[in-house]
């Protein structure tokens, strides 16, 4: 199978730094036109191709970048992440309506209390096997959205509506359809949740997550904290979906406990896994096309989620490693587990 | 409200015992899969959803029920329920081994580790989820009652409701065979063996892959006369029941501890119970809040159940 995540690699690693400069900047500079590319070829059935490339691309390409240092990173199987974004913009919802906070100031509350609920439903959960957590997070993500269903102060079926939008910042206006400044801001988040994850992933942090990821037994016996660690990584990925959530309410300025169905967890595992499990670059070539082609092609847009299941079918089955794999030196080891438990 | 509680306390007690043995059928499709392949089998919550509407099918295509038809009595009412249990069944039996095929078979001859088949699993019931939503425009489906739900009898003040009743009999029966099987024949002995020790069973010459399948089947086989039951007692059906009972019967199975037969049994009735209970106190609207932290609870405190024999934990 052609690696293309080890050719990009190599590039980057034979580059030198203003090489390095120049290639991330041109990157950047074409993530950052895209909203000038193309006409009406690009606009989907159901809203034209700036509104689309805010939600969902750019938002799935946010929480698969967030889900990703849970499922790809550390190997901890998330089914709940719905929740955090739930969380990150009932914060907004809230806060938004009731007090005088604005957008950017509501930010670092959603995401605080997004990574508090985390560390709420991480620390009995991760004491506890892979699967038992899948199931744990599959609960939490459809509890929040029943509690939001039910608790007035909530606004049950009905939601939160009439929720600000961001206030303008070094005199940027943000209307309400203007996509392109959303976008712009989004991508700064993501390069900035991207910026965090490269760092992190070289440190003592992303060696712990390699490490459990690969072979739990071992990393704790050689030392490695691995529990803390776990829910380290479970706590950063709630940040970054609060902080998906936040901005998502304040775009779409209503709310409602139906935006936030398990069909989303779903959706952003389909992401991560159909783009390549542990590699950032695959997790965002796979957000970009699972959030853009069920849109785009019309047959396609009732069935997305019958797709997204068929994607993770397939997948899992032919090529488990996904679109982009991550490098060869971080593969697991052949899985000492399975040979030990079973045939 | 606790008057109330104590007046009811025996209607309550019946329903919730039917419940309860729903969710035990649907936990045995859980927890006989955990015991061979230590692995959660995700994909039974759906398997159970379409097992619900082969009921209906049978019920209302077959025997051409509708809602205002006359309730069928004598003979004809059991051929009805009969065929309608044996085929849900059946259908539900099938579809859990196709799933096995599917899902599981490939990625485990690969030796993938947990997180693959588990998402594989996702994906096939978000598959079935999906289909069945789009075949039934995203409504649920009333089944017609073929069945007039009459009071056979009364205990202290309760009347006892003939479709509990019936659910209850056949639960009892369905797991004795259960059990007979599991204990008594060979086949069953080789589902024991592989869950004890694969590698050995292997050794020993048992065929791993048709003792899988088997055990899909059987699970299925339970799940799909849970299907039966739960259309019996509630009379309605939708696409995305399947979550809501599927994660209840995992606690059930997880409450009594995962991986036998046991401890499915007590864990069902104890969370059947205890969901009826606490869904009159609370309202019905936080009945799966209470189960979610029932799960929670008994994970952090107790991971190997509340009854079952210990099992180790085995790390992922």
């Amino acid at each position: 199978m052609i690696n293309l995540r080890d050719k990009g690699a190599e590039i980057w690693e034979r580059a030198n730094r203003p090489q390095r400069v120049l290639m991330a900047i041109s990157f950047i500079a074409m993530a950052a036109a895209l909203p000038f590319l193309g006409g009406t070829f690009l606009n989907t059935p159901i809203a034209d191709y700036q509104s689309v490339l805010v939600y969902p691309i750019a938002m799935f390409v946010l929480m698969a970048i967030g889900l990703n240092i849970v499922i790809g990173k550390s190997g901890l199987l998330d089914l709940g992440y719905v929740a955090f974004f739930a969380i990150g913009a009932y914060t907004m919802g809230l806060l938004g309506t009731r007090t005088s906070l604005n957008t950017w100031e509501i930010l670092p509350i959603g995401i605080a209390m997004a990574m508090f609920s985390g560390i709420i439903l991480g620390v009995p959960a991760l004491k506890l096997r892979g699967d038992y957590l899948a199931i744990i997070t599959l609960g939490f993500g459809e509890i929040i959205r029943i509690v939001a269903l039910n608790l007035e102060v909530l606004g049950r079926s009905g939601g939160i509506i009439g929720i600000p939008t961001p206030p303008p910042i070094f005199g940027i206006e943000y209307a309400f359809d203007s996509h392109r400044i959303y976008y712009w801001t989004l991508l700064i988040i993501i390069l900035f949740a991207i910026w965090m994850v490269r760092r992190l992933s070289v440190r003592r942090a992303g060696r712990a997550w390699e490490s459990i990821r690969q072979d739990e037994d071992a990393a704790e016996l050689m030392g490695v904290p691995t529990f803390k660690y776990k829910v380290w990584a479970f706590v950063l990925g709630a940040s970054v979906g609060g902080a998906a959530g936040v901005f998502y309410a304040s775009k779409t300025l209503f709310i409602a406990p139906d935006n936030f169905t398990l069909q989303i967890s779903i959706l952003i595992l389909a992401c991560v896994v159909f783009g390549g499990m542990g590699n950032i670059w695959g997790v965002i070539a796979g957000a970009v096309i699972l959030g853009y082609l069920p849109d785009r092609i019309r047959f396609l847009s009732d069935a997305r989620l019958l797709v997204f299941g068929l994607v993770l079918v397939i997948m899992m089955n032919l090529r488990p490693d996904g679109l982009l794999p991550r490098k060869k030196r971080e593969k697991a080891l052949p899985n000492k587990d399975s040979n030990k438990d079973k045939s | 409200m606790i008057g109330n509680f104590l007046d009811q306390f025996w209607s309550l007690t019946f329903g919730g015992l039917s419940l309860g043995f729903i969710y035990i059928l649907i936990a045995l499709g859980y927890t006989m899969v955990y015991g061979v392949l230590r692995m959660i089998n995700f994909a039974n919550s759906e398997v159970f959803m379409v097992a619900t509407f082969a009921t209906i099918i049978i019920v209302r295509d077959v025997y051409n029920f509708t809602q205002t038809s006359e309730y069928a009595t004598g003979f004809r009412l059991w051929l009805i329920l009969g065929t309608a249990l044996l085929a849900s069944m059946v259908v539900a039996g099938v579809l859990s081994v196709l799933i096995e095929i599917v899902a599981y078979r490939r990625l485990r001859r690969m030796n993938s580790g947990i997180l693959a088949p588990l998402i594989s699993a996702i994906g096939v019931s978000m598959v079935l989820a999906e289909a069945v939503r789009m075949m039934t425009d995203s409504r649920p489906v009333a089944s017609p009652r073929a069945m007039e739900k009459s009071f056979i009898g009364k205990f202290f003040d309760a009347d006892i409701r003939l479709d509990n009743t019936i659910i209850i009999f056949a639960a009892v029966i369905l797991l004795t065979l259960l059990l007979a099987f599991v204990n008594k024949t060979r086949l069953g002995k080789a589902i024991r063996a592989v869950s004890m020790n694969g590698n050995a069973a292997k050794l020993m010459g048992i065929n791993i892959d048709g003792v899988v399948s088997i055990t899909f089947l059987v699970g299925g086989l339970m799940t799909g006369a849970a299907g039966f039951f739960y259309v019996l007692k509630y009379e309605n059906t939708s696409f995305s029941i399947g979550f809501e009972l599927g994660i209840a019967a995992f606690t059930a199975a997880i409450l009594g501890g995962i991986g036998n037969i046991k401890g499915a049994f007590y864990g069902g009735l104890a969370l059947g119970l205890l969901e009826t209970y606490a869904s009159f106190f609370l309202g019905t609207q936080w009945k799966a809040v209470t189960v979610f932290v029932v799960l929670v609870l008994i994970l952090y405190t107790k991971p190997n159940g509340l009854f079952g024999e210990a099992m180790t934990q085995t790390r992922a």
